[in-house]
């Protein structure tokens, strides 16, 4: 089965990143494919390279990164969404005069039109927010 | 049709809503606040009770632990699953529909 | 030989009030965007998302809550060919609403309409 993902909230704010994280883990165990992970609303903030949190719990951003390393996977930061909440890669932060960037690896940043395609190359589209 | 629902019956309608629209064949699957729906003993048991008749429930069961809740606590006839079994239920069904 | 284009029934699901978040702007954007790819859309508006309907929105910056109204864009969606736009009929009467208080030409269903309209659907998107 193709599998199109969308988280629709931030890290550690909902639990909507931490299941749409497990259900995509299961999904590669079973053998499917996920054809894309694409975070829109605060969702984008699961791609924040600036995120240091307690050392004693999961590592939202970067359990992301390693499951996109280790499969790779199509981790789409939806562009609109993420340039209202400060999430930009080089090229952004570029484009937009702006003196920093903060997209971590394994992610990319694109427009809403990946997540209409996700939906339909996908034989399901699971939804994770709030 | 597999319906998800996330969210505490007692904090949003969520699962109210999502019953008005479920059909024969149709499976509901409770999870992260959701699970809350399927314990006994609260004020929404007889609705769960009475859906049971017609549509499949479904209870993610990692969510019910971490909330303090064990199986036994769970409405007889709400299949528990696991994050495995999420992913079969979606398969399984033609299409998912999330009641956030 | 052309790849024959695939054509999905898309829904997007609004169950939220405009402006106490931001799910009923962005979902509308998702839509907008969404036109551009020639799929079989309906929007459908149930609890507090047939709100987002409403006419007589200001937000005015001087003296309102100084954010964008973007009700009008409802109208718009018909030049986009978003023209499948339903309202659940109990939430509006929950709501003393009717069709005169909304923005916008929609249908109104009964609950095995939308149960039925809902089964007809390739995606759900809820926001």
């Amino acid at each position: 089965m193709k599998f199109g993902i969308l988280v629709n909230e931030g890290p550690y704010q909902h639990q909507a990143s931490d299941s749409a994280y497990q259900f995509t883990k299961a999904a590669l165990e079973k053998g499917h494919e996920i054809y894309r992970v694409f975070f829109y609303h605060d969702g984008v903030n699961n791609a924040s390279r600036l995120t240091v949190p307690p050392q004693d719990d999961r590592h939202i951003v970067n359990r992301w990164s390693e499951l996109s390393k280790a499969h790779n996977l199509d981790l789409v930061v939806c562009i609109a969404a993420a340039q209202r909440r400060g999430m930009l890669d080089e090229n952004e932060a570029k484009r937009q005069g702006k003196d920093s960037n903060n997209l971590a690896e394994g992610f990319r940043i694109s427009g809403l039109g990946q997540l209409i395609e996700a939906g339909i190359q996908s034989e399901r589209l699971i939804v994770f927010g709030d | 049709m597999l319906h998800t629902i996330n969210k505490s019956p007692f904090e949003a309608n969520s699962l109210e809503t999502c019953l008005r629209f479920v059909r024969a064949g149709h499976s509901v699957l409770l999870f992260e606040d959701g699970i809350y729906g399927a314990l006994k003993g609260t004020r929404f048991e007889s609705l769960i009770t009475n859906s049971l008749k017609s549509y499949k429930f479904y209870v993610l069961t990692p969510d019910i632990e971490a909330r303090g809740m064990r199986t036994e606590n769970v409405i007889d006839g709400i299949e528990p699953v696991d994050y495995a079994g999420f992913v079969d239920l979606a398969a399984n069904n033609e299409r998912v529909q999330a009641w956030l | 030989m052309d790849e024959q284009e695939v054509i999905k029934k898309f829904l997007y699901v609004n169950r939220k009030a405009p402006y106490g978040t931001i799910y009923a702007l962005e979902s509308l954007e998702v839509v907008l965007i969404g036109a551009a790819f020639d799929q079989d859309v309906s929007l459908a508006f149930i609890d507090d998302g047939v709100y987002q309907l409403k006419n007589n929105q200001q937000t005015s910056v001087t003296s309102g809550i100084g954010m964008k109204d973007f009700s009008k864009t409802y109208r718009a969606l018909e030049d986009y060919d978003v023209e499948k736009l339903y309202v659940d009929k109990k939430s509006m009467e929950e709501r003393g609403l009717t069709k005169d208080d909304l923005i916008v030409n929609v249908e109104i269903l009964e609950d095995a309409q939308m149960a039925e309209m809902m089964e007809q659907q390739d995606v759900v998107l809820s926001f």
